[in-house]
């Protein structure tokens, strides 16, 4: 099963970067479309303990601006964020949001900050995740990750699996449509949900 | 003849009430549905959203420049903060910083808004919990704040007062006259909530052993800030990883013990008078020098993505953003310390009285505009 996803999920950055290499600019060097992983490739402590106990997902390691980042295959994000908060000490999870590229092969990324008190240092962590796919819910390893994986749901409609409670929680439960994928319009509303609860034509 | 109505009133050990979205104690449209038995609470859910504006898609459709005075709208009664937050996570994007001089007015007036933040807490806090007078004296003392804002920006509230690179504005002729005339008028008033609250029965019966928070339960909820020092974790990110001025100044971190909404209380008390020490320190020596960094006109920063985090008076603020090389973000992620304070409501809530959910949503110290961005 990790073996099957770590060949799945490999090709999927590569294949990204001639995409982008391809783009017709004149004079400036070829610029990396967003969502592709960006800066310098990391390896340090945190990335051997991780190779060492899960040799087979095929961890990515990167550095931008002083932060470091992992990307991860989505299968493996519940084992992986158990072992760095219980191993390495990340016990915050800071904050849990995701992006939306849709130009990529798995259109979202789901990301998670964690912190650690002990080594005093911050950690990206990011899963890709396509359309009809889900991600594993990290409410296991955090109890605070509720209602930020409920906000993600209601945001971008990325489920998250074995969620005990995962419904809306900004916009109204019958709320059609998921704000912040790049596909919704910023004037763009449910029309008939503004019609049938607030009794107005149009909420613009 | 089983079921008359006596019968089921009896039988019935569990009822449902609502709480808001319109109450005076909930500081704003927050709606608590409280399972009680009797008055014990057996558990609660929030409902919230009342307040959304969807700041984080506005600023996929705003340039950097443009987003800037949005993040005010936030946490309102703090927004010095979430300016300085927004201001630090894009200059980091863009590779560069603010001057010395701009970090320092930065650095003063953001303390100077965590006093005002906290005063308007303790103000509101006392005032649900029965105690009317705190209020009249914290709005007297943060009018003193928001008068230096107002003569420093033209604004009280929603300040904007920071720009992307350093500030807009010089200081005006006597901010550092004022500033520390606050800092000598400030404290006695501290002591004297103190004599009104801190050693008052009634306001230890309400407090102590109130909406109990470990420490490893606060870092399991996500809890930040004020609270999570109050259960004992000394952890502030202004001495963790300082960011504007911080690394200059000497300050102490308190802590609370056993994590109840008494010492939340006394946390905060005590973070106001370090707030007091760190503007002491800042204003003494504010260097001279220009107050803008060398920013081009047009933002563009560079393909890439940054997690920038403050310490806001409410908890850890945080700023994910993700450019994609052209005037507008790709992406603005906040990281709202109320809203992910508020989820341990629950857990603190229940066993205790329905006249304790009020207390305890007090001491959160939540702001809906934040909440709901």
């Amino acid at each position: 099963m990790a073996a099957a996803s770590a060949a799945a999920a490999a090709p999927a950055v590569p294949a990204a970067k001639p995409a982008a290499e391809a783009k017709p600019h004149a004079e400036k060097p070829p610029l990396a479309s967003p969502g592709d992983p960006v800066g310098e490739p990391w390896s340090g402590e945190i990335v051997e303990a991780l190779k060492k106990t899960f040799p087979d997902i095929g961890v990515q390691a990167f550095t931008y601006l002083k932060q470091n980042y992992l990307i991860l295959p989505r299968e493996s994000i519940v084992p992986v964020a158990m072992f760095l908060k219980t191993e390495l000490h990340f016990t915050l999870l800071a904050d849990l949001t995701a992006a939306d590229y849709p130009k990529r092969e798995r259109r979202f990324d789901v990301v998670y900050q964690l912190y650690s008190f002990s080594r005093n240092e911050r950690l990206r962590v990011k899963v890709q995740v396509g359309e009809q796919e889900s991600v594993e819910s990290v409410l296991p390893v955090w109890s605070g990750a509720d209602w930020m994986e409920r906000e993600v749901f209601d945001m971008f409609g990325i489920r998250f699996e074995h969620h005990p409670n995962l419904k809306r929680i900004l916009l109204p439960e019958e709320w059609e449509g998921h704000p912040l994928r790049k596909d919704y319009g910023i004037l763009q509303q449910d029309q008939r949900w503004v019609q049938e609860n607030l009794h107005i034509e149009s909420g613009q | 003849m089983a079921t008359t109505p006596q019968a089921t009133f009896l039988d019935a050990n569990e009822i449902v009430i609502n709480m808001g979205p319109q109450h005076p104690s909930t500081h704003g449209v927050l709606r608590v549905i409280l399972k009680l038995d009797g008055e014990k609470v057996l558990g609660t859910e929030c409902v919230i959203g009342y307040l959304h504006r969807g700041v984080e898609k506005i600023a996929e459709h705003r340039t950097y420049v443009q987003f800037a005075p949005y993040v005010d709208r936030m946490d309102y009664v703090a927004a010095v903060s979430n300016g300085l937050g927004y201001c630090e996570a894009v200059e980091k994007l863009l590779n560069t910083e603010a001057p010395p001089r701009a970090r320092y007015v930065r650095t003063i007036l953001t303390e100077l808004n965590r006093i005002s933040s906290h005063l308007l807490w303790l103000g509101t806090h006392a005032l649900d919990l029965g105690a009317i007078t705190p209020l009249f004296y914290t709005f007297r003392e943060r009018e003193e704040i928001l008068k230096i804002f107002e003569n420093y920006c033209g604004a009280r509230l929603t300040t904007h007062a920071f720009r992307i690179g350093g500030l807009q504005y010089e200081t005006y002729d006597g901010f550092e006259e004022q500033v520390k005339a606050f800092c000598d008028y400030f404290p006695p008033k501290v002591d004297e909530y103190e004599t009104l609250l801190t050693g008052n029965r009634i306001w230890l019966e309400r407090t102590k052993g109130v909406g109990i928070l470990k420490a490893d339960e606060a870092i399991d909820m996500c809890v930040t800030g004020p609270v999570l020092r109050a259960s004992g974790v000394k952890w502030d990110l202004r001495k963790a990883q300082p960011y504007a001025a911080y690394s200059d100044f000497e300050f102490d971190i308190p802590t609370g013990e056993n994590g109840d909404t008494f010492d939340r209380y006394m946390v905060r008390m005590q973070e106001m008078r370090q707030a007091i020490r760190i503007v002491r320190q800042a204003v003494a020596k504010i260097p001279e020098g220009p107050i803008m960094g060398k920013v081009p006109k047009i933002l563009k920063p560079p393909v890439g993505e940054i997690y920038h985090s403050i310490e806001a008076p409410k908890g850890e603020l945080g700023y994910y953003v993700v450019s994609d090389g052209s005037t507008q973000p790709y992406r603005v992620r906040v990281r709202p310390p109320c809203f992910i304070n508020l989820q341990s409501l629950d857990r603190m809530c229940r066993g205790h009285l329905v006249a304790d959910v009020v207390a305890i949503i007090g001491t959160i110290d939540i702001v809906l505009g934040e909440v709901d961005r």
